[in-house]
């Protein structure tokens, strides 16, 4: 199972500004000086020895996620911002031959639907979208953000098949290849994680909610639904201290949370989610080092890999 | 879980012990809300005396999050003093220092809520 992130960022896309880039340059520079990096080879691996947010960025776009395994359909998880990138990516690889994407959404808040107006195979006849959901409202809110006056392209216009399907919560399907099963979860009008299971491993797909970890069945029941994950994607958008208290029931969750119930569940790898707009590379990038640092500081028998996420990042389970 | 209460002066110094995680932060609540309640109304602060507390989870967080808006509501003050190493870093790493008043003694943290001079 090869897991792609094509957008990570939380409620809306935050592009990198060119002051932002000048200054990592800057940086760059200074720690290049008096070094003969005179080829591409040698200045790739200078920069290799630089941190993450020094020589790269987490990048803007917002939530989508692509799941791919040899034999089993295309999965997307959200159609944030991140969908228009991994919809060329899709075409490149289907070299014009018929694609069949699988799409399962959280929510449909906006910045989980709003890549789908630019999902170029939408637009084209042969492909086949099936869009799945707990919500009632899934084929709404595609539909309604398409009108006028939002989008200039009505849903009508689009040329591919486009399905919905209704998942009911708790139930194990067989789609694609995977087996999915879907747990509501506490944020805005409720959303849903996901996971998916295929050739003994296992994803959880967890954004977009708020795990207080103060009710102990609740806990309990999240734990499972985790349980010896290989991978487990999760919303870490605020510090635990603004989760309880001015952000309390904005429906997001912290680094903490996610270590501690990673923990409890023994899943293998945590990966960081849904980044807050207003953090910039360096902040991010703490938060990853202090969760590193939390995670290892707190570790009983069982490890957990700590990642966080970035437009690109690649993973195999 | 152990929680143990002394007075100084106008602060009464509350001191928990071992671990304050999901198994404890309950019992934790279901004592130190009542406590800063009533501290409040005696017009006293109040001190969280951290020295014997070797972890907290974010339960255990969350439930001083609450102990602070009861204080805040109340009219009283709290702060929290002699966190361990590990427990310090848990403070860092989840901003509660941001949030909570820390001090590194229990006699500064007396000071800071209730001066006595």
């Amino acid at each position: 199972m090869r897991v792609r992130f094509w957008g990570t960022r939380g409620s809306i896309p935050a592009a990198l500004t060119a002051q932002a880039v000048r200054e990592k340059l800057i940086g760059a520079l200074v720690a290049a000086s008096g070094q003969a990096l005179d080829t591409p080879e040698k200045a790739g691996a200078f920069v290799d020895t630089l941190s993450f947010s020094a020589s790269r960025t987490f990048g803007g776009n917002s939530s989508c996620i692509e799941v791919l395994s040899e034999g089993a359909g295309r999965v997307l998880l959200d159609m944030g911002s991140g969908a228009r990138p991994a919809a060329g990516n899709a075409l490149r690889e289907l070299k014009g031959t018929p694609g069949e994407f699988h799409v399962f959404m959280s929510h449909l808040h906006w910045d989980h639907i709003m890549g789908f107006p630019f999902f170029t195979p939408a637009y084209i006849p042969g492909h086949t979208i099936r869009i799945y959901g707990c919500h009632a409202e899934l084929e709404h809110a595609f539909r309604r953000q398409q009108a006028p006056p939002s989008f200039p392209v009505d849903f009508s216009m689009m040329g591919a098949k486009i399905e919905f399907v209704q998942l009911e919560p708790g139930r194990t399907y067989d789609i694609a290849g995977y087996r999915v099963t879907a747990k509501v979860q506490a944020h805005g009008g409720d959303s849903f994680g996901y996971r998916l299971e295929r050739d003994g491993k296992a994803m959880i797909y967890s954004t977009d909610s708020e795990h207080k970890l103060e009710n102990a069945e609740e806990t309990d029941s999240f734990v499972e639904f985790f349980r010896a994950a290989d991978l487990v994607i999760f919303d870490s958008m605020y510090s635990l201290a603004d989760a309880v208290s001015v952000r309390e029931d904005w429906g997001h969750s912290s680094n903490i949370v996610g270590v501690e119930l990673c923990q409890l569940a023994e899943a293998k790898h945590l990966v960081l989610f849904h980044h807050e707009p207003a953090n910039d590379d360096a902040t991010i990038e703490r938060v990853w080092r202090e969760t590193e640092r939390l995670e290892e500081i707190t570790r009983g028998e069982h490890a957990v890999k700590i990642t966080a996420a970035y437009d690109g990042l690649e993973v195999t389970l | 879980m152990e929680l143990s209460e002394r007075r100084a002066g106008r602060a009464v110094v509350l001191a928990p012990a071992g671990r304050i995680d999901m198994a404890t932060a309950d019992q934790l609540r279901e004592r130190l809300i009542p406590m800063v309640t009533a501290a409040a109304k005696a017009g006293e602060s109040v001190v969280l005396d951290f020295s014997g507390v070797d972890y907290i989870s974010s339960a255990g967080l969350r439930v001083l999050m609450l102990a602070a808006k009861e204080a805040r509501t109340s009219g009283s003050k709290i702060a929290v003093a002699a966190l361990q190493p590990l427990v310090n870093e848990i403070f860092q790493i989840s901003r509660f220092d941001k949030v909570l008043p820390c001090h590194v003694g229990v006699d500064e943290a007396i000071q800071a809520v209730a001066p006595t001079t």
